[in-house]
């Protein structure tokens, strides 16, 4: 079967384990990596794979563009926005996993496929992508009025592109609360602990609902329901423990244990953005493939 | 120390919405920023407990917008300026614009201690804005000194004007403060500050052993209304550096009367050292944490001892309210499990 090409811009904590994940893809094949600092262990660990590495930015891939058809950018939200320009020229599809979501807001289990068509994509960010489908699967028992989310990973696995991004992390992700979650209103924060040995990705999502009256084990149902949708692509996602429902509130407490791909099993935050942009791409590629034949 | 000068910054109308669940009404926020006004308080800082952007459900909704109390002190004033905290993370740059445009002069930038990086953005905007600009690094007593001094090197690299060195569990003790106020000084050209804690009964001693290092900007809560068991108690703060011969521009008498007739009524219970506070400094807590704790250890039927004591283990952070519940409802498990 033809594979789609893809290639990854950033060579960063995010690209290099992105890169990790895709070897031995069955719908994808990984031919370059994108980066603006050859010394960086991503480019380095590229050319090891016998990938071909690029060094010197978008400008790099713009020479070589039948490489890929298919970016993933994986770099910072104010880089995006040139990117973004230039692959569009290029006529090449995008999957953004950074903050500067230019193009429509993904999320698996709530609504992979209805963006099959669009060339660029966001993955809005490691919060949105744990907490949205729990929001969302409270919103199928009662609506939500309001979604709010703590998303507190370790300063580890806070790389510089997450350090220069924090307001546009709430933002995003916010809007991706009421965009794709469902909510009437979102809001989102996010802490950064130095703690060592260095502490799991956990996510705390809190929902009000416009009215109490609900059966509370329909609720329980259909949140166990999404966690397990979403380990079917991201095993180390759980819940912490069951929720808790005081009226109209609903608290949910999540974990996120990345698989240890690039980075330790503690940056969470980090596989549930690779492990979501490799699925949505996985889609891409057979939407392709169905249509050529 | 005699001859030396400090300026204050009241915090009871920020850090102490914390101590009344963020209930602030415009009418209390009035009367109080007109009386330290009249005091010729330099700076208040009014926010939510948790900075602009604060009310949640995470860390309590506010009964009225912050942005109306802000605009109520601007307007109570016209010698003491306005400060507004921002916390990356909660609060963005928007937030930080409304202020400014409301008419706030001072902006205070607060990340974890050894995350400083995250404030860049932050504190280029508020200078941008021509606020006064301080960096505040929360939670000083978890991280060693050449760690804190990295940090505070940070924010000045980013524009900041001052950078405050903040117990924000009450924790320090004096010998400590004076090792890192003194690391401070020497090696940064803006000024030092210090914002205390009384869980531990060493806000006041901590605070004078600071400006004896070189501290020149210090935090106060009349009635010592803060967080946990307050901050360093102002009006007695501004009689004790009276006798010590140091400048602070303040009334004596004026803030005796505003904590008397204005801000004690304000309490509900006075701002004591109880068991959940000293064990907030005891075990190097947030001090926001305790309300919440209290609430908690209530509705699971736990000691709000145990809940605090088990989050200084985790060593978890200044904001992370979410894990009291969890602890909390944790700890209450183990004990059905065990029967």
């Amino acid at each position: 079967m033809n594979k789609l090409k893809v290639g990854i811009i950033g060579s960063g904590n995010i690209g290099t384990d992105l890169m990790m994940k895709l070897q031995n893809n069955p719908f994808l094949e990984l031919t370059t990596m994108i980066g603006i600092d050859p010394e960086s262990d991503g480019l380095n660990r590229a050319e090891e794979l016998g990938i071909e590495v690029i060094d010197n930015g978008i400008q790099g891939f713009i020479e070589r563009k039948e490489l890929a058809d298919l970016l993933f950018d994986a770099t910072s939200a104010k880089a995006h926005f040139h990117h973004a320009e230039v692959l569009g020229e290029l006529k090449k599809r995008v999957i953004d996993l950074t903050p500067a979501a230019i193009g429509p807001f993904v999320v698996p289990p709530v609504n992979l496929g209805s963006h099959i068509v669009e060339s660029n994509v966001n993955l809005i960010t490691c919060g949105g992508q744990a907490t949205i489908p729990i929001v969302h699967a409270v919103g199928q028992i009662v609506e939500v009025e309001y979604a709010e989310i703590v998303a507190t990973i370790s300063s580890r696995s806070a790389g510089p592109g997450t350090r220069a991004n924090i307001d546009e992390f709430t933002v995003t992700t916010a809007r991706g609360l009421e965009e794709i979650g469902g909510a009437k209103k979102g809001k989102a924060i996010i802490i950064l602990n130095p703690a060592e040995p260095p502490i799991m990705m956990r996510d705390t999502v809190y929902c009000k609902v416009t009215n109490e009256d609900f059966n509370h084990e329909s609720m329980i149902h259909s949140v166990k329901q999404m966690v397990k949708k979403v380990q079917a692509y991201v095993p180390g996602y759980r819940l912490r423990m069951d929720p808790i429902i005081d009226g109209s509130t609903v608290t949910v407490y999540l974990e996120v244990q990345g698989s240890g791909d690039y980075l330790p099993s503690y940056a969470g935050n980090l596989d549930i953005m690779t492990a979501s942009a490799v699925k949505v791409a996985e889609e891409i590629a057979q939407y392709e493939v169905v249509k050529t034949v | 120390m005699f001859g030396k000068e400090v300026i204050v910054t009241e915090v009871a109308l920020r850090d102490g919405s914390h101590a009344i669940a963020h209930s602030y009404t415009v009418d209390q926020v009035v009367r109080i920023a007109k009386a330290l006004d009249d005091a010729k308080m330099p700076f208040i800082e009014v926010s939510h407990g948790d900075g602009l952007g604060g009310s949640s459900l995470q860390y309590g909704l506010s009964t009225t917008n912050e942005f109306e109390l802000i605009e109520a002190a601007v307007n109570s004033c016209n010698h003491s300026k306005i400060a507004v905290l921002l916390l990356p993370g909660i609060g963005t740059v928007k937030e930080l614009k409304t202020a400014a445009k409301i008419g706030a002069k001072m902006a205070r930038i607060a990340t974890h201690v050894t995350e400083a990086d995250v404030s860049k953005q932050h504190i280029s905007m508020s200078k941008e804005l021509g606020l006064e600009t301080v960096g505040f690094l929360m939670m000083s007593h978890m991280a060693p000194v050449e760690k804190l001094v990295e940090q505070a090197k940070l924010m000045e690299s980013y524009g900041a004007d001052v950078v405050y060195m903040v117990d924000s569990a009450g924790a320090f003790l004096p010998h400590e403060v004076k090792e890192r106020i003194a690391a401070l000084r020497g090696s940064l050209d803006i000024e030092v500050g210090f914002h205390a804690h009384n869980n531990l009964s060493l806000a006041m001693a901590n605070t004078l052993v600071a400006i004896e290092e070189g501290a020149t900007r210090i935090d106060g809560s009349v009635r010592c209304l803060g967080a946990g068991a307050g901050n360093t108690q102002t009006e007695v703060l501004i009689g004790v550096l009276e006798r010590l011969g140091i400048k602070t521009g303040i009334d004596f008498y004026k803030m005796m009367d505003l904590a008397e007739e204005i801000v004690a009524p304000i309490l509900k219970t006075p701002q004591e050292i109880t068991k959940g506070s000293l064990i907030l400094g005891y075990a190097g807590v947030y001090s926001s944490f305790l309300l919440h704790a209290n609430r908690a250890a209530k509705k699971w039927n736990d000691d709000a001892r145990d809940i605090l004591i088990e989050l200084g283990k985790q060593k978890v952070v200044g904001g992370q309210e979410d894990m009291i519940q969890e602890v909390a409802c944790m700890l209450a498990n183990k004990k059905l499990s065990v029967f």
